[in-house]
């Protein structure tokens, strides 16, 4: 819906804008939140850069998916910059700052979670706050769920919107594995007594920094250091119990813990040979999605460790220098809506578990998301009740940084 | 006025080549001004030297660079001395062009595909030879000593050494050698290996040296096969400059540095293994021996180029058959079912970085080329022949791309001159233009000079004698030329993934780009998109001229 | 027709300081100046001075004058001297008519009806859209002086014209040849290691040593 424009208005506007680019082309763009409909226009003919991880297909197909659609509902042309790693894009925002680029960066919208956030909000790079007055924010219902409101313990404060969440399940062959180890400590028992079927992507491949920090909570029976700020004395008291157990573990891993695969998809790709029989992932949908696909036999089953696993949210966040905020709001609030949601949780896509309030959708929008019907190899509701917190973001790339020191070249 | 062509050439070549290096050298002790480096210090060495496993690092970094080239020549000499003339030579002088043509990094999954446990080699063998139900335990590809990279890197720079030694082999004129060295008693073999190897060797020694650095300092590689704890000193450069935290571009830089003084370190070990070569040649010589070890170099000589080929063709087997298979547990040989899935789903990824890929392709070989074509015809109208420092030419092959880039993206940066196409494409026209002037030149040079000396007695112009003469008469070489470039282009990474600033993605960047994060049946769609760009290139170069002549007869002997 | 006459005024050819030949001498209309002498002697590059071509290395002085004017300064397009090699050299990517069009000025106003023409003289009408590569040696000699006649030159060089053709052949091109060139009017100087080209020509004879 468009409305009617004066003829002196949208010159008037031209004028304005040719006189803020000549001005100070660090404010060319105003924004004004309140008035979304007006952000939309102003959004039109926007290129977005959306920098997102790059390394699943799905992901990838999803947001073609949404490229089409920005494209024709609201004129925004939506690149997907396929990154490998989200620090790349911290670091490429660090940059422009350093060469004086603050009005013209190459990154409108990125996905991001844990220390890139914080490493971006505490350096003040982030553009916002914004992510609250999204018309669909309202659909997260964060009085309901407060992790729609933080980050790794770090308040999000309207600096990034909710995107999707995210919950570590392992998944095994019930070809080759009867009876799945049900914590850290019996995952080493059974290591010990069946060698070569295990291993986690090497950190820092966020996965296996995932398993580290999983490791960890489980090992200090949740020690509440982990959810501060690092310092060295907690995190030598706390690591050393973990590098104990990654010690013992690391000789039964596949390769006897001479090689670990680079990422989550390498990781399923070993179980697809039959080379590893327990793995895990990071989409609750993972081993259901990969059954359907033909990538994981038929005989995978997921399930959740009795103690719970780490869980947390993906989020948009927009950087300080992006040169088209208006269009990465509007991406970032249909990615948001219902029927993106619906999209991006349906098995046949992405997969993903939805980050908006399905139980407080009306009953004909609830049916667009029970497309998930019950399936062997996905686990089970009550499960993925059983969730961890996120430790404070500065304990991954400390163990991150520790795990590379000890096991990088060994 | 076409004075400038010869002089540009070498200006665009060195300066960015010689500056990028210099610029490198500043951040690895301490200035970078930008990051708030001002003062000369030496803490970035101080950073490297405790990082872990960079001992290793170099290590591996030699080892490939040394043994690939040695093993790589002494098949091509060994195959030279014991087949030239034969059958097996002329299918080999046929294939040579296309499977130079193979990009790396394609080449380099197909490999991985095809020996890693749960790779076609093992599920041929399985489960009836080997009795394995599961893939085997072993560490194979990315091994701790970088053996499977080597492999790799051997198997792709047999064809560069064999094209650049049949390329030289004719000024010597090998059949005359031979038969002579054979009318005093020497069997073929060894009479080659006596009289004509250490002729040809001089000859091909800057490829050589180009492979150095290569095997040396190859990132795209080294990602794919080489190992991960910890990789080799390229790799790990690569990621210090992309990490997240920006000081460690002083790491990156003093690492830079370090991989330009392994590589040359490499280098140096070679000339020592020259000189030994030499000393044991002469005395092998001076031996007088006509015969012995004939079998032995007769037999490894036909016998390993059909293994290169095998692996090769293995190789694109492959990533052919991954490239359409469905579901495929081990240990069947072949896939349950076959599907175009794994296309359809990925044609809308593919069509940016493919448009993209054509377009840096097109656009750096043409400009080469035009250049080439200017540098070539002063020479000729001048009369001064060979006047382009051959070394020169070699530059952008000699300095390992990490360390360059990294100054030139760094000048670059500070610009603001930075992710945009034409940047991107400058930096392919580095790497193209001495493949198109070496693969141009000599038929170039050779074209006979009286046939624009018949067209000026004719009363045409130099102009009109290029365009209506020399450039038709030349027209299948430069097409080959063009292919050759487009496909050098095609099989850039570090130049894309580092001038492109991640923004501006072709086939190859995406192809290694998914090689930690991708199932084996996308990468394998990347991987035969990103070879088959090249092959239609050489499919091309190769049907055009004989459409377009198929009624002139004469063009068939035109060199 | 034209009445051209070609002049060598002391010209001088050395090589690396070494005196290779020395020319004085004069050629009148359809008169063929004969220089013989063993290889190596510099004949070759005596025609390569004349037409334009010699290579940077060689140091050569010397006019060159055709009907008085010098024509050393001018570049080989501009010096209207043709040029016979060994090989007939037919540019084999055009056809017949092309290579002869290649030729013919720009300018000139009926292109194909003096291809046909002369195409008649040779006795090879009608071979306009033949492709180079099919025709005998004979004919593509005949084509080769064609095109250099049809490229209205003001003198021409003969380098060794005859020596690929078999013996019969020969004898028969020469006397095309030099009918031909003396029709025209044109001054020609003939290298060549045959006497009987020689005799053939009918001019005056330098001998070259070594």
């Amino acid at each position: 819906m468009e409305a009617p424009e004066t003829h002196s208005f949208s010159i008037r506007f031209v004028l304005l804008g040719i006189l803020l680019q000549l001005t100070s082309p660090a404010t060319a763009q105003s924004i004004d939140l309140s008035d979304w409909q007006s952000l939309e226009r102003q959004a039109r003919g926007e290129t977005v850069y959306f920098n997102a991880w790059g390394g699943e297909p799905r992901t990838n197909n999803y947001l073609a998916w949404v490229s089409e659609l920005m494209l024709e509902r609201y004129d925004i042309t939506l690149q997907h910059v396929k990154i490998s790693d989200t620090a790349e894009a911290v670091s490429k925002v660090v940059a422009q700052r350093q060469a004086g680029n603050d009005d013209n960066g190459s990154i409108d919208l990125l996905w991001i979670n844990g220390e890139n956030f914080a490493a971006l909000k505490e350096n003040d790079l982030l553009y916002g706050p914004w992510a609250e007055s999204l018309p669909n924010f309202k659909l997260v219902n964060a009085d309901r769920f407060p992790e729609m409101l933080e980050d790794f313990t770090v308040p999000t404060q309207g600096f990034e919107s909710p995107w999707t969440r995210a919950q570590l399940v392992f998944y095994y062959d019930s070809q080759w594995l009867a009876e799945p180890p049900q914590d850290i400590r019996q995952i080493l028992e059974w290591s010990i007594a069946n060698p070569g079927e295990f291993t986690y992507p090497r950190p820092p491949a966020f996965l296996g920094s995932t398993l580290l920090k999983q490791a960890l909570i489980e090992l200090s029976d949740r020690d509440p250091a982990l959810y501060a700020p690092v310092s060295s004395a907690e995190f030598e008291r706390l690591a050393q119990v973990l590098w104990e157990y990654l010690d013992a573990l690391h000789p039964s891993l596949l390769r006897s813990g001479r090689y670990f695969p680079a990422s989550a998809i390498d990781l399923r790709r070993l179980m697809g040979d039959g080379e590893i029989s327990l793995a895990f992932a990071f989409n609750p949908n993972e081993a259901l999605l990969s059954v359907r696909s033909g990538e994981l036999p038929p005989s995978v089953r997921s399930y959740v460790l009795r103690n719970g696993t780490i869980s947390n949210v993906s989020f948009l966040a927009i950087p300080y220098n992006a040169s088209q905020k208006a269009g990465a709001m509007v991406t970032a609030n249909f990615l948001l809506s219902i029927e993106a949601q619906a999209r991006a949780s349906d098995p046949d896509h992405m997969g993903s578990t939805p980050a908006i309030s399905i139980s407080d959708l009306d009953s004909n929008a609830r049916r667009s998301f029970e497309t998930i019907t019950r399936d062997l190899a996905a686990p089970s509701a009550e499960d993925l009740d059983r969730k961890l917190q996120e430790p404070h973001p500065s304990w991954t790339p400390a163990l991150e940084r520790a795990w590379i020191q000890r096991y990088s070249a060994r | 006025m076409l004075r400038w062509a010869s002089h540009s050439l070498l200006i665009l070549l060195a300066v960015p080549i010689l500056l990028g290096t210099l610029i490198a050298i500043l951040p690895a002790f301490g200035y970078f001004p930008t990051l708030g480096g001002t003062e000369f210090s030496l803490d970035a060495w101080r950073e490297l030297v405790q990082v872990p496993g960079i001992k290793r690092s170099i290590q591996i970094s030699l080892l490939s660079g040394v043994l690939t080239p040695l093993i790589a020549l002494a098949l091509v000499f060994l195959y030279l001395a014991s087949a030239s003339g034969s059958k097996l030579d002329n299918w080999m002088r046929r294939l040579v062009s296309p499977l130079l043509s193979f990009p790396h990094a394609a080449a380099a999954f197909g490999l991985a595909f095809l020996i890693a446990p749960s790779g076609l080699l093992s599920r041929l063998i399985s489960p009836g030879l080997s009795g394995w139900e599961r893939p085997p335990d072993l560490l194979i590809v990315n091994d701790t000593w970088g053996l499977t990279l080597l492999f790799g890197l051997v198997v792709k720079e047999v064809p560069f050494l064999l094209l650049m030694s049949l390329a030289a082999l004719p000024q010597l004129q090998p059949s005359k050698h031979v038969e002579l060295a054979r009318s005093l008693g020497y069997r073929p073999t060894i009479g080659w290996l006596k009289v004509i190897a250490p002729n040809l060797y001089p000859l091909i020694r800057l490829p050589v040296a180009a492979v150095i650095v290569f095997a040396s300092a190859t990132v795209d590689v080294a990602l794919i096969l080489g190992p991960t704890l910890p990789p080799t000193l390229s790799v790990r450069v690569l990621a210090w400059f992309n990490d997240a935290d920006l000081n460690f571009r002083f790491l990156a830089a003093a690492g830079a540095i370090l991989q330009l003084g392994t590589s040359l370190l490499a280098i140096t070990i070679w000339l020592c293994l020259e000189k030994l070569c030499a000393v044991l040649w002469r005395f092998w010589v001076a031996t007088g021996d006509r015969g012995t070890g004939e079998r032995l170099v007769f037999f490894s000589g036909r016998g390993a180029m059909p293994i290169v080929l095998l692996v090769i063709t293995g190789s694109l087997v492959a990533l052919l058959v991954n490239a359409f298979a469905g579901p495929w547990r081990y240990p069947s040989v072949l896939p349950a079912s076959w599907t175009f899935l794994h296309w359809t789903n990925n044609f809308q990824n593919l069509l940016t970085p493919l448009l993209n890929t054509l377009l840096i392709s097109v656009g750096s070989t043409l400009s080469a080329l035009v250049l080439v074509l200017a540098t070539l015809e002063s020479e000729r109208q001048s009369g001064k022949l060979r006047a382009t420092a051959m070394w020169l030419l070699y530059l952008p092959l000699l300095v390992p791309q990490i360390v360059f880039l990294f100054g030139f993206i760094v000048l670059t940066e500070s610009m603001r001159w930075q992710g945009t196409m034409s940047l991107v494409i400058f930096g392919h026209f580095l790497f193209v233009l001495p493949y198109v002037f070496l693969s141009l030149s000599e038929a170039y040079r050779q074209l006979d000079p009286r046939w624009s000396q018949v067209a000026s007695t004719l009363g045409s112009s130099p102009f009109k004698s290029f365009w209506r003469i020399r450039i038709p008469l030349l027209l299948a070489p430069c097409l080959t030329a063009i292919a050759i470039g487009m496909a050098i282009s095609i099989s850039l990474f570090l130049p894309t993934q580092l001038l492109g600033a991640g923004r501006i993605t072709t086939i190859t960047s995406e192809a290694v780009a998914l090689s930690s994060g991708a199932s084996r049946n996308l990468i394998a769609v990347w991987a035969v998109v990103q070879l088959s760009l090249p092959m239609l290139g050489f499919l091309a170069a190769l049907t055009v001229p004989r459409l377009l002549w198929r009624n002139r007869t004469g063009m068939r002997e035109i060199r | 027709m034209s009445e051209s006459k070609l002049e060598l005024d002391k010209v001088s050819i050395a090589l690396n300081g070494k005196q290779l030949l020395t020319v004085d001498s004069s050629v009148g209309p359809g008169e063929v100046l004969t220089i013989m002498g063993p290889s190596g002697s510099g004949k070759s590059s005596l025609l390569a001075y004349i037409a334009g071509f010699l290579a940077p290395v060689f140091e050569a002085s010397g006019g060159v004058f055709v009907n008085g004017d010098d024509i050393t300064p001018l570049p080989a397009e501009r010096r209207r001297v043709g040029l016979l090699f060994q090989d007939p050299l037919l540019f084999p990517h055009l056809s017949i008519a092309g290579n002869l069009r290649f030729a013919i000025d720009d300018r000139s106003a009926d292109k194909a009806s003096l291809i046909r023409q002369g195409l008649d003289e040779v006795g090879l009408g009608g071979f306009e859209e033949r492709d180079p590569g099919t025709l005998s040696g004979g004919q593509e000699s005949r084509i080769a002086l064609l095109r250099l006649l049809l490229s209205s030159p003001n003198a021409v060089l003969l380098d060794e014209p005859f020596s690929k053709l078999d013996s019969q052949l020969r004898a028969e091109m020469r006397t095309l040849v030099f009918s031909k060139l003396r029709a025209s009017g044109l001054p020609s100087i003939l290298v060549t290691h045959d006497q009987a080209d020689a005799d053939s020509a009918g001019g005056e004879i330098i001998t070259l040593e070594q």
